[in-house]
């Protein structure tokens, strides 16, 4: 009976030993991945893997490939701690989110809670999309690094362009009822006030998050406000309706997005959006750049044909892992984390800083425009993204200073 | 004015079409005691098939094809599977359909993709009928409101006057006598099935592209039909009838209206600043059909209309 006892008890190291000397580095992609913003999860996974592969190809991290693990949070903050812990029992010490600034925010916490408990088994915080400022502000933490530029910051791309527009006097402001949508709001309100006082805020509606299946009541009511351009920062099918519903009932003023390249946006907005919408974003499919970007947008596009390529950033965190990583010497967190802040990064869109004050990503972002005359089409449209070079804005326009007080620990 | 005006029509709209949809679901119920969880699915299937009848032919084949085409599988669902489960209790029907509902919910995405697919409004429905208060109205929505005012009009007559409804009505309440008098009751519960079904279809076909056609539409279609079911009284399509609109209604309604708790109750004390204060009408509209869901429940288990407990 000992006998049996102590050779189940060998095996089951034996197991356990295996598992952590794991042959992979394995990093934890927690989004939605069913329900109504698993599409956008979906794509943002695929992006994962992509980027993965070419650091696989070029030998992996310190030599070690990179595997992305899928788990499905269903956008649930309290889904997703589960999902996180799952992750971390898994032995998983790279977490990637990007979906909903709710998530992020109950993420960045347990990951702080994890790591003061468990030193030496430190996990990072990839954030791709979630884009709250207060996560590089008031509530920056030195295990979250954030790979798209935060609401503020994009928004500030956004008013520039409407304080450039004198044809502009009032502005109405859509989105969803969160802290995402929120900060839009507030960061809308607070920066027209300051480059264009004499700009009137005709509305400012927050609608419930994932919810609402026909827009046109909010669309008639920014229609009977006389609004002459509109500001929305909605995601998923969200973003879909609402472009759906201006565009049936004959809305004309611009609408300024966050996220007009959301999957199936396109489609749905036709040929009917075509000059209206525009997006701000770090990547534009039809501006000019590198063969090596063009390269890897046809891969991306020839391996996944459902989609588009459209999370430039997601590739921007892995290279920066990678790269960390390597000038680390390891693969262990802490170092990492170290290793990437103030890291930079010559991208196929310009310079990409990774800030050392509060771990928020510098880039330069674009006001693109929904175009028919495009060479890369999205969603087999042929209509597509553009920008020139006048609605590029530098990463130092867009970076506003941070209230970041980090609390880093001894290395 | 404009709110009121806009408000309406559109609550119009959108309460005849969850009409369409929860019409069917109540007929169902009624006659086989069955709530059937499949049923948004239903609508979903209704609108992907249309989508795929509109590539290779044109809409027009689509809407009365669709909604057949979702009519026969629902009849055979019913044949084959609900008619085996019925001898094994409700609980294993709940769960039949429960299943059924995401058995669906996979075959579509394998067959269609995850993602919203491209299913439009015909061109020749596309283009806007009328401007009002410089908001355009589109004339596919005036398409909607006739197509379900004709569906319901031809239910009603079906029901009420003929023999057909007839038979349905008395197979309701006493489906014994009924296959005692000599009538096919299988029969007869597979074609309100297939025809509960084809109209949940129908709904697909018309709304799949008023709003968006992707995997989620069922998901998101699904609780709403049970409010208006449930809110109507289990069984009666008057009921279901006045659930719709009424939910319709207030529902666009809610996100016409421009005002904030502090507005309301001012009176009260209540500031615009404080928590409760900026909670705005408009931010309520989607707790609305849970909302009706609860009270009608503790006020009124039967609902509106139904002649029975739930």
């Amino acid at each position: 009976m000992k006998l049996v006892k102590s050779a189940a008890l060998a095996a089951a190291m034996g197991f356990a030993a295996m598992g952590a000397s794991a042959e992979t580095v394995k990093i934890a992609f927690i989004d939605p991945l069913s329900g109504p913003f698993g599409p956008t999860g979906d794509a943002g996974f695929k992006q994962f893997k992509h980027a993965a592969a070419e650091v696989n190809a070029a030998g992996g991290m310190n030599g070690v490939d990179l595997e992305i693990v899928p788990f499905d949070n269903k956008v649930s903050p309290k889904e997703s701690l589960v999902q996180l812990q799952k992750a971390i029992d898994r032995g998983i010490r790279f977490i990637a989110q990007g979906n909903g600034s709710s998530v992020a925010s109950a993420i960045i916490d347990a990951v702080n809670k994890h790591n003061k408990r468990n030193p030496g088994d430190e996990i990072l915080f990839l954030n791709y999309a979630a884009v709250d400022p207060a996560f590089t502000n008031e509530k920056c933490s030195f295990w979250h690094f954030r790979f798209d530029s935060h609401v503020a910051m994009k928004m500030s791309a956004a008013t520039d362009w409407i304080a450039d527009r004198d044809e502009i006097e009032k502005v109405y402001v859509i989105g969803q009822d969160y802290s995402f949508g929120k900060a839009v709001a507030d960061a809308a309100v607070g920066q027209l006030a300051e480059k264009r006082s004499d700009i009137e805020i005709v509305g400012n509606e927050l609608h419930p998050l994932g919810r609402v299946k026909d827009f046109t009541p909010y669309i008639q009511k920014i229609i009977s406000s006389d609004a002459d351009a509109v500001i929305t920062g909605n995601w998923g099918a969200d973003m879909v309706l609402l472009v759906k519903a201006a565009i049936d009932s004959g809305l004309e003023a611009p609408i300024l997005t966050y996220y007009g390249g959301s999957l199936g946006a396109a489609t749905a907005m036709g040929e009917a959006a075509v000059g209206q919408v525009r997006q701000i974003s770090e990547f534009v499919e039809n501006y000019p750049t590198t063969d090596a970007q063009i390269a890897r947008i046809e891969d991306f596009e020839e391996t996944y044909p459902e989609n588009d390529y459209y999370f430039h950033r997601v590739y921007n965190a892995v290279h920066f892992l990678d790269r960390a990583a390597e000038k680390a010497g390891s693969n262990d967190p802490v170092g990492i984390a170290f290793a990437m802040e103030g890291m930079t990064h010559d991208g196929p869109y310009g310079k990409v800083t990774m800030r050392a004050e509060d771990h928020q990503v510098l880039q330069d972002l674009f006001v693109s425009t929904f175009s028919a005359d495009v060479k890369r089409d999205v969603e087999d449209t042929g209509l597509g993204w553009t920008a020139t070079d006048a609605a590029r804005i530098a990463a130092s326009e867009t970076a506003p200073p941070t209230t970041c007080e980090m609390d880093r620990p001894s290395r | 004015m404009e709110t009121i005006v806009f408000s309406l029509l559109n609550g119009v709209i959108y309460g005849l079409l969850l009409f369409m949809l929860s019409s069917g679901l109540t007929l169902i119920f009624s006659m086989m005691g069955v709530l059937n969880f499949a049923h948004a699915s239903f609508y979903m299937l209704g609108a992907y098939f249309a989508y795929s009848i509109m590539g290779v032919t044109n809409f027009w084949i689509a809407l009365i094809f669709a909604p057949v085409l979702v009519g026969l599988v629902g009849a055979a669902v019913e044949k084959w599977g609900l008619r085996r489960v019925h001898a094994n209790g409700h609980v294993a029907e709940l769960l039949f359909t429960f299943g059924l509902a995401y058995l669906i919910d996979e075959v579509v995405k394998i067959l269609w993709g995850r993602n919203a697919v491209d299913y439009r409004v015909p061109e020749i429905l596309d283009f806007p009928l009328f401007e009002l208060f410089g908001a355009q109205y589109p004339a596919y929505r005036v398409f909607i409101l006739l197509v379900s005012v004709a569906m319901l009009a031809a239910l009603w007559f079906i029901l009420n006057r003929t023999r057909a409804g007839l038979i349905i009505q008395a197979a309701l309440t006493h489906p014994h006598m009924v296959g005692h008098l000599g009538h096919n009751v299988p029969r007869i519960f597979m074609t309100v099935f297939g025809v509960g079904c084809a109209l949940a279809g129908l709904a697909g076909v018309i709304g799949g592209n008023y709003l968006v056609t992707d995997p989620a539409m069922a998901v998101q279609m699904g609780p709403i039909v049970f409010v208006v079911v449930v809110v109507g009284g289990l069984g009666s399509l008057t009921g279901a009838f006045l659930a719709a609109m009424l939910l319709g209604l207030m529902q666009t309604f809610a996100v016409g209206i421009d005002a904030s708790f502090a507005d309301m109750f001012g009176w009260l004390g209540l500031s615009a600043t404080s928590e409760v204060g900026s909670i705005t009408i408009a931010s309520l509209a989607p707790m609305i059909p849970f909302l009706m869901l609860v009270l009608i429940l503790m006020i009124r288990p039967r609902g509106l209309m139904g002649d029975r407990e739930l």
